[in-house]
């Protein structure tokens, strides 16, 4: 029986692809593609003001209204952006110099030390990560201990500073990862012919190397900057302030339903923005 | 380039410190597991083992590490068989719209994790499909696939494609070639994929917050309800630890097997 089904299958190589691609396909574009799409329309319908709930198909531009009305929203856009960037610049100003130790200075055998424990992390839980951070910063955590024989006392878990040191903590290694393998692939003698020009090591890094490890960095920075610009639980668990995720979060759960839909667009769109942005250093080819 | 021994000297101490930012969090929270106060402040002011104990005899926790086990099974399961179809799909034939089917199966982890969250919530809203442990599995799968199709596709690009088609001069039809010739050449694959499918579900907690519903709670979604409380039960130390362990162990043994893709997709 199995083989003459498979027989069948051996003569028409095409149907043999639509069986395979049904599945996978027909999942992602029906639950993933298709819940895009009725989000974008939750943000088009309008909700009943007693019960609060959503009234699919009935048209309405009012929660586009009140996000515009409120210049909260934008404050909370700002910020978030600002935030991520900020994150993805730090983390390239510490990927670049641990990169270029390990890619160019350190010995094989610590440099596969090294890969992997800037590897693992990036699998030990993100919730657990974020909550030993807590226990750092909170009042009376290893922050406030070592600052306290100053006089100084720990931040508390309601800054602002919090959020860029915890996302910055939490995505670094998605930076150094492709930067390594960027340094990795500068040849040796293109170093080489820069020192015999005369270029001292910072000529050469400033004329040679980093020129060559932009699209590394733009593809680390996809990483950074997207898992920032979507993070709702960082702002939650270790500051005051709210982000893009929050309001979406906060507004599922309890408020507007159309107003989280709508606001989604902002992150889509910032995403969508930066992932022109960033293909246009180069990124895709360094992923 | 030589660099000065200088600089050399610098950037050793700057990796070492970057090391120590990024592995010392993880080890206060192993010292804090221990601790015998239960206020959780620094300096940890005693040893004791039994905040395990008690973590072993809640049933909140049993129930949560139960959930996650489960849903973390199915959805690896899942997305081991949609990732390895469209994985052959894509390595095996050229068609019309292949480049665009591939960044399709990136854009679950491409766009943030929040988007797709709601999304999914919208759906089962508009759709009355109560949330539990079947909605989190679903959208677990969504963004597992990428991992088990990523891990995939990097082996069937590296096998040798002659002993298939030796398989089928000899007369094996394409089923007793897939089964004897092309799935263990991918053994390892999957189980790595598996693996890292598995360790992402298990520690997932943006997208699921978004899927579960009151009654279903993860182990991520019990420690988050836990932490927004004001006061932290010692436990969740524990709790926490494990939840390291269990996502860093199966990682760990995929390296081991070098399944490969180990550094992406992780979120």
């Amino acid at each position: 029986m199995i083989r003459r089904i498979t027989g069948w299958f051996n003569r028409h190589p095409r149907t043999t692809l639509r069986a395979l691609l049904a599945g996978p396909l027909g999942w992602i574009s029906i639950v993933y593609l298709g819940s895009l799409l009725i989000l974008l329309m939750h943000a088009f319908w309008s909700k009943d003001s007693f019960t609060g709930k959503v009234e699919p198909f009935n048209w309405t531009l009012d929660a586009f209204a009140q996000i515009l009305s409120n210049s909260v929203y934008l404050t909370i856009a700002l910020r978030t952006i600002g935030i991520a960037m900020l994150v993805t610049i730090t983390a390239a100003l510490i990927a670049l110099p641990v990169a270029y130790y390990m890619a160019r200075i350190a010995s094989p055998k610590a440099r596969a030390l090294l890969l992997i424990a800037v590897t693992m992390p990036l699998w030990a839980s993100y919730l657990v990560k974020i909550y030993a951070w807590r226990t750092i910063l909170q009042s009376n955590g290893l922050l406030g201990w070592l600052l306290s024989p100053f006089g100084l006392e720990g931040p508390g878990l309601t800054e602002i500073v919090n959020t860029w040191l915890v996302l910055t903590y939490l995505w670094l290694p998605y930076m150094i990862l492709p930067v390594y393998a960027g340094i990795e692939r500068i040849p040796n003698s293109l170093l080489e012919a820069s020192a015999d020009l005369g270029g001292r090591g910072w000529m050469t890094f400033r004329r040679v190397i980093f020129p060559q490890l932009i699209p590394a960095l733009a593809a680390g920075s996809i990483f950074t900057f997207s898992l920032s610009i979507g993070d709702y639980i960082v702002p939650d668990l270790v500051s005051d302030a709210k982000f893009i995720g929050n309001v979406i979060y906060d507004n599922s759960a309890l408020g507007s339903f159309p107003v989280a839909a709508a606001y989604s667009f902002v992150p889509i769109g910032v995403m969508i923005a930066y992932l022109f942005f960033a293909r246009r250093l180069g990124a895709f080819e360094s992923l | 380039m030589v660099e000065s021994p200088l600089l050399r000297t610098i950037l050793r101490l700057f990796t070492g410190a970057v090391m120590l930012f990024i592995y010392l969090p993880l080890v206060i929270l192993a010292v804090y597991a221990f601790n015998a106060s239960p206020l959780g402040g620094w300096p940890p002011s005693g040893f004791t083992v039994n905040w395990f104990g008690e973590a072993a005899g809640s049933e909140a926790i049993r129930e949560a590490l139960m959930n996650s086990l489960i849903v973390a099974s199915i959805s690896t399961v899942l997305a081991l068989i949609l990732g390895t179809l469209a994985a052959l799909a894509m390595q095996r034939y050229e068609f019309f719209g292949k480049s665009a089917i591939s960044f399709l199966f990136v854009l679950p982890i491409a766009l943030p994790g929040v988007v797709t969250g709601i999304s999914l919530q919208s759906s089962f809203k508009l759709f009355g499909v109560d949330l539990g442990l079947h909605t989190i599995v679903i959208a677990h799968a969504t963004f597992c696939v990428v991992v088990a199709y990523n891990n995939v596709v990097a082996r069937l690009r590296r096998l040798p494609r002659s002993p298939e088609e030796a398989s089928a001069d000899l007369g094996a039809d394409s089923w007793m070639t897939f089964r004897r010739i092309t799935l263990p050449g991918m053994r390892t694959a999957l189980l790595s994929g598996g693996l890292l499918a598995f360790a992402l579900s298990f520690d997932e907690v943006i997208v699921t917050l978004f899927a579960a519903g009151p009654g279903a709670r993860t182990l991520p979604v019990w420690v988050f309800s836990e932490l927004q409380r004001s006061y932290q039960l010692p436990v969740v130390n524990v709790v926490a630890l494990l939840l390291v362990l269990v996502s860093v162990v199966p990682v760990w043994i995929a390296q081991r097997i070098g399944g490969g893709e180990i550094a992406r997709g992780g979120r």
